[in-house]
């Protein structure tokens, strides 16, 4: 296969592009989301979300490349065998791009590690999403937006995800950025529109070599699921990820989310009396 | 060829010659879910891997 720009060899399909005209698209198309979809003003102090992951460590080469302040922000779950790997080499990267680091843990704000709250076998990536959401949200206040790796795979389940189980409360709260709410630091991805195959490939000729290692729970989640049939359905049908995207886009102005009210507790954004997190924290001291 | 799935952690050695998408087929391996890379290069799925070839198959898909 050809580049078709260059007629050089190209390093990947859809769209067959060679490997700097590759690097050129890549970057071009991350730039072309953050300025459609107004993510980031020039001057924005943004936290970067990270996991230690490709995604993350390239999402955070990149906004520093492109001249933007980062800081990123890693949470340890918890999870036996798992997140230190990572970890290990966030700290390396972050040190190595003189990037301002800070770690927090389940363990600080629960006084339990993930893997002692739940049972082994049975699903944690509820519990693991609202405490993630939850540490991100507390630590990331003082900066102007917090960025996220999520890309066109995690968005396009996503929406499928919400439409299969009739999330009609969170099925609008999906997009290249959330709203401005009062209590919460603005979330962006400026990875929307990149499919996770563009980002491995991207990362692997800057020479991001994270290794894989695989959460021991991911492979119980719902989402494990509906990511292999989607993936299924994207080999047999190219383009499906970002016409679901495309198209929930489209129809998403239709209805808008109702304001939320603040945790009893804690002080921060929830649905109800208390938020989820504060239910997680009673729950977890009083199996204690 | 030696081939290494990065996933299972799998390496073997594989009598095979034929493209890359072919080779995916032969061990089950959904392309979307992965890049290859022959002698440390990225090739495209309708790539030529043979004899003597160092072939990784690498996931794309994060663990978490």
């Amino acid at each position: 296969m050809k580049c078709k720009k260059c007629y050089d060899t190209a390093i990947i399909e859809m769209p067959s592009l060679c490997k700097s005209h590759f690097t050129e698209y890549f970057e071009e198309k991350v730039k072309r989301t953050i300025e459609e979809f107004g993510l980031l003003e020039k001057n924005d102090k943004v936290c970067v979300a990270a996991s230690g992951g490709k995604d993350s460590v390239t999402l955070l080469y990149l906004l520093k490349k492109f001249g933007y302040e980062v800081e990123a922000l890693a949470v340890n779950e918890g999870i036996h065998g798992y997140r230190d790997h990572t970890l290990s080499f966030l700290k390396k990267f972050c040190d190595d791009n003189k990037i301002l680091l800070r770690i927090h843990s389940y363990e600080e704000e629960t006084g339990k590690r993930l893997d002692k709250m739940v049972k082994p076998g049975s699903p944690a990536c509820n519990t693991c999403g609202t405490l993630r959401r939850h540490v991100l949200n507390k630590y990331s206040e003082g900066y102007d937006k917090i960025a996220t790796g999520h890309n066109m795979d995690d968005e396009s389940q996503a929406v499928l995800m919400n439409l299969l189980k009739a999330q009609k409360k969170i099925f609008y709260r999906q997009g290249p950025k959330t709203n401005k709410v009062k209590g919460f630091t603005q979330k962006i991805k400026p990875f929307y529109f990149l499919r996770e195959k563009e980002i491995m490939v991207y990362s692997f000729i800057k020479n991001i070599n994270v290794s894989y290692t695989e959460c021991p729970f991911a492979r119980l989640s719902y989402r494990s699921k509906v990511r292999d049939a989607l993936n299924e359905y994207e080999s047999r049908h190219p383009g499906t990820k970002e016409r679901i995207l495309r198209k929930y886009l489209s129809i998403k102005h239709v209805s808008q989310p109702k304001a939320v009210s603040l945790c009893s507790r804690c002080g921060f954004p929830a649905s109800g009396y208390e938020c989820k997190a504060c239910r997680i924290k009673e729950s977890v001291v009083s199996q204690a | 060829m030696e081939l290494f799935i990065e996933r299972t952690g799998e390496k073997k050695t594989l009598s095979f010659n034929g493209t890359a998408e072919n080779l995916l087929k032969e061990v089950g391996i959904n392309s979307e879910e992965v890049i290859i890379t022959r002698n440390n290069e990225i090739i495209t799925l309708d790539q030529e891997v043979r004899e003597g070839d160092s072939v990784r198959v690498l996931s794309v898909i994060s663990g978490g």
